[in-house]
C-alpha cells in the first residue's frame, strides 16, 4: 500500500522547525471503535494540503482533532507550536474551520453573521469592520451581505462558511469537503477561493475526490482506516502508479470501416513494448474508418505510441493521457479499482463483528453508522 | 466578555423569532388572567394576600416560560450544527453556558417585569409595601434562573428541542413534588427534603414578602450546580 520513497507522514523537506501542524501518533476513539491512529505528519507553514480518503477513513475526525473540537484520545497534535490539548483556546483563536455543514445561523444577514463570529475570535471591535468587510470582499459575497442566510444558494452559504473561517485572520484555514453539493461552475470558484488563501494561510482541504484535491492543493495525504498511507504530490502518485496510467486514442484510416482501423491500431501497438493492454471503445467521433482505443501502458510511452502509429499509415486525431486519478487513488488504498472503501470497510466490520460478538444488537449496529468520519 | 456576544446574539434570536415573543405573549396572558381571577370581584380579599397569591400564581408562567426558552439553547445549536462555530472559538464552555444562560435568563426577567403592572395597581389602589413587591419580584427571578438552568442543562443533554424540554421536565418534576415525599417521610429526612424542594418551602417567604438570607443561597446554589453540569457535558462531548 505505502509506496518506496515516500514515507508515510513524514517528508525530510517539511522540518518540524517551520511546521505550522505536527501530529505525532496521534488516535482517536470513539468508544471502543478506533477512528484514527496512529497518525503521524507534519505540515509546513503556506502548503495547501489536501487531506483525500474515503467516507470513514478518519477525515473529519482528524480535521476536527486539528480545529479543536474535538481532542485526542493519545498523542501529540500542535498547532502553530501550541498543543491542542493543553492551550485549545489559544490553537482555536490561530485556527479557522469550516465544517462539511457550515456553522450558519439563518436568521442573521451574512454581514452580521461575519461580525458574530470575528467578536467570537477575539478581533477587536477597532477592526471588526474592515475584517468583515475584507473577507466579504475575498469570498465574494458582498453582493448578499445584508441579505439573511436563509435565503442563500447552497454555494453562497459555502462562502459564507469559508468567509467565517478566515474572518480573524487565522495561521491556519481547515475545510472540511468544501466542495459538498455545489454545481460545476461553483466548484470552478471554490477551487479559486481555495486557492486565493494560499499564501497568507495554511490550508488544509479535505475531499474524497481525487481530482478535486489535486487541482487546488501543493501535496495530498492519503488517509486510510484512520491512517495516513501515502503523502506526496499529484505527480508523484501518478509516477508511483504508472501501471494505472491509460492513452487515450481517437485514429483515423483513409477508406476503412472503424473496425478494419481498430485492427490495425492494435496490430501496430501490440509488439511495442511497455504497451500491457488495448481496448477498443465505441468511436469518439461519427465518420467512416474512425476508432478509438485505450491504451493501458506500464510506463509512459506516449511518444513511441505516436510514432508507431503514424509508421502504420494512421492519422491521429487524438492521443491523450487518461488520469484516472480515482481509480488511481483506490489501488493506492489497494482496491484494484474493483471495490469501494466502504464495501471493504462493512466487510472487515462484519467479519470483526462475528468474532467479537456473535449477535450484535441493531442499537450498536445504528449506533456505529451515526458517528462521524 | 465573549459571554456577553454570545447572549446578545441569542437574545437577538428571541426577539427576531416567533417562538420568544409566543412564549412571552402567552405566559403574559396566563398572568393577567390568573390575576383577575384571584383578584376577583366576588372575592373579598385583602391586597397582601391578593400580592401572595399573584406571586403563587406567576411562578407557574414563569417556570413554564424557562423551559421552554431554555430547551432550544444547545439543543437546536447542537441540531443545526452551528455549535461547531461555538465549540471552534477561543471560548471557554463556561462563557458559552454563560452566555445563553444570561440570554435567557434576561427573557424570564423581562417576562417577569412585564407584569409589573399588576402589583403596581395593588399598590396605588391597596395596601401593599413596594418592599414586599421587591422580594416578591426577587423570589420569582430567582426561581425563574433556576429553571432556566435546569432548561439550560436539559438543551445540553439533548439533540431535539422537544427532548431537551421533556428532560427538563423531568427534572423538574421531582424538584417540585419533593414537599410531598417530605411529608410521607419521618424526621431529619423529612426536612432535608422540604428544604431540597425548589417552589414549597423555599418559595413562600419570597410570596409573604419576606427576604430570607439562606432561600436566596439556595436558589443561587440550584442555579450554579446545573450550568456547572451543563458546562461538564459540553466539556466531556470534546473527549468523547
Amino acid at each position: 500500500m505505502v509506496t518506496a520513497g515516500s514515507p508515510v507522514g513524514y517528508r525530510a523537506r517539511f522540518i518540524f522547525g517551520n511546521a505550522v501542524i505536527e501530529i505525532q501518533e496521534l488516535y482517536k476513539y470513539y468508544g471502543d471503535r478506533r477512528a484514527i491512529g496512529p497518525l503521524s505528519t507534519s505540515i509546513a507553514q503556506g502548503e495547501v494540503i489536501g487531506l483525500l480518503g474515503l467516507n470513514g477513513a478518519g477525515k473529519t475526525t482528524t480535521l476536527r482533532v486539528l480545529a479543536c473540537d474535538l481532542l485526542p484520545t493519545s498523542g501529540t497534535v500542535r498547532v502553530a507550536g501550541l498543543d491542542v490539548v493543553e492551550r485549545p483556546d489559544d490553537v482555536r483563536a490561530k485556527v479557522g474551520y469550516l465544517p462539511d455543514r457550515p456553522p450558519l445561523y439563518d436568521d442573521m444577514t451574512v454581514r452580521e453573521y461575519l461580525g458574530y463570529a470575528a467578536r467570537l475570535r477575539n478581533v477587536p471591535n477597532g477592526e471588526l469592520k474592515k475584517r468583515v468587510g475584507d473577507v466579504l470582499e475575498l469570498t465574494e459575497v458582498g453582493t448578499v451581505a445584508d441579505q439573511l442566510i436563509g435565503s442563500l444558494s447552497h454555494g453562497y452559504r459555502q462562502r459564507v462558511g469559508i468567509a467565517q473561517s478566515i474572518v480573524h485572520g487565522p495561521e491556519l484555514v481547515v475545510l472540511d469537503e468544501p466542495i459538498s453539493g455545489l454545481d460545476p461552475v461553483q466548484i470552478m470558484e471554490m477551487r479559486e477561493l481555495v486557492r486565493g488563501l494560499r499564501g497568507a494561510h495554511t490550508v488544509v482541504v479535505s475531499s474524497h475526490i481525487l481530482t478535486e484535491i489535486s487541482e487546488t492543493c501543493d501535496r495530498i495525504l492519503v488517509i486510510d482506516e484512520g491512517k495516513i498511507a501515502w503523502s506526496g504530490t499529484e505527480t508523484e502518485l501518478s509516477a508511483t502508479l504508472k501501471q494505472g496510467m491509460r492513452v487515450a486514442l481517437t485514429v483515423r484510416a483513409a477508406g476503412g470501416s472503424s473496425q478494419a482501423t481498430a485492427d490495425q491500431a492494435r496490430a501496430a501497438l501490440g509488439t511495442l513494448d511497455g504497451v500491457r493492454e488495448i481496448e477498443v471503445l465505441e468511436p469518439a467521433e461519427a465518420g467512416d474508418g474512425i476508432a478509438s482505443l485505450r491504451v493501458a501502458v506500464t510506463r509512459d510511452v506516449r511518444d513511441a505510441v505516436g510514432r508507431r502509429l503514424v509508421e502504420a499509415g494512421l492519422g491521429i486525431l487524438e492521443l491523450a493521457r487518461e488520469k484516472e486519478l480515482e481509480s488511481m487513488f483506490l489501488q493506492l488504498l489497494g482496491e484494484g479499482g474493483e471495490q469501494s472503501g466502504r464495501k471493504r470497510r462493512k466487510k472487515k466490520q462484519a467479519e470483526a463483528d462475528a468474532s467479537a460478538a456473535p449477535a450484535p444488537t441493531p442499537v450498536e449496529s445504528s449506533t456505529s453508522s451515526k458517528e462521524p468520519s | 466578555m465573549r459571554a456577553l456576544t454570545i447572549a446578545r446574539r441569542e437574545l437577538y434570536a428571541y426577539l427576531r423569532s416567533p417562538l420568544g415573543s409566543a412564549i412571552i405573549a402567552a405566559a403574559l396572558l396566563v398572568d393577567g388572567i390568573l390575576f383577575y381571577w384571584q383578584s376577583g370581584i366576588e372575592q373579598k380579599l385583602l391586597s397582601a394576600q391578593v400580592l401572595y397569591q399573584f406571586f403563587y400564581n406567576a411562578s407557574a408562567p414563569t417556570m413554564g416560560a424557562a423551559i421552554l426558552l431554555s430547551m432550544r439553547l444547545l439543543a437546536e445549536e447542537r441540531q443545526s450544527g452551528t455549535i461547531t462555530l461555538l465549540n471552534t472559538a477561543p471560548i471557554r464552555d463556561r462563557d458559552i453556558v454563560a452566555g445563553k444562560f444570561l440570554s435567557a435568563f434576561g427573557m424570564v426577567t423581562l417576562l417577569n417585569l412585564l407584569t409589573f403592572y399588576m402589583p403596581l395597581m395593588l399598590h396605588i389602589r391597596g395596601k401593599v409595601s413596594f418592599g414586599h413587591i421587591i422580594v416578591g419580584y426577587v423570589g420569582l427571578i430567582l426561581l425563574g434562573g433556576a429553571v432556566t438552568a435546569i432548561g439550560l442543562f436539559a438543551s445540553s443533554l439533548a439533540r431535539s428541542q422537544v427532548v431537551a424540554a421533556i428532560i427538563g421536565l423531568v427534572i423538574l418534576a421531582p424538584l417540585l413534588t419533593l414537599w410531598i415525599v417530605a411529608r410521607a417521610v419521618d424526621p431529619p429526612l423529612n426536612s432535608f427534603l422540604m428544604g431540597l424542594a425548589l417552589h414549597h418551602e423555599n418559595y413562600r417567604p419570597f410570596m409573604s414578602g419576606t427576604l430570607q438570607f439562606d432561600r436566596v443561597v439556595y436558589y443561587l446554589m440550584v442555579t450554579y450546580f446545573f450550568l456547572l453540569a451543563a458546562t461538564k457535558v459540553l466539556e466531556a462531548r470534546r473527549w468523547r
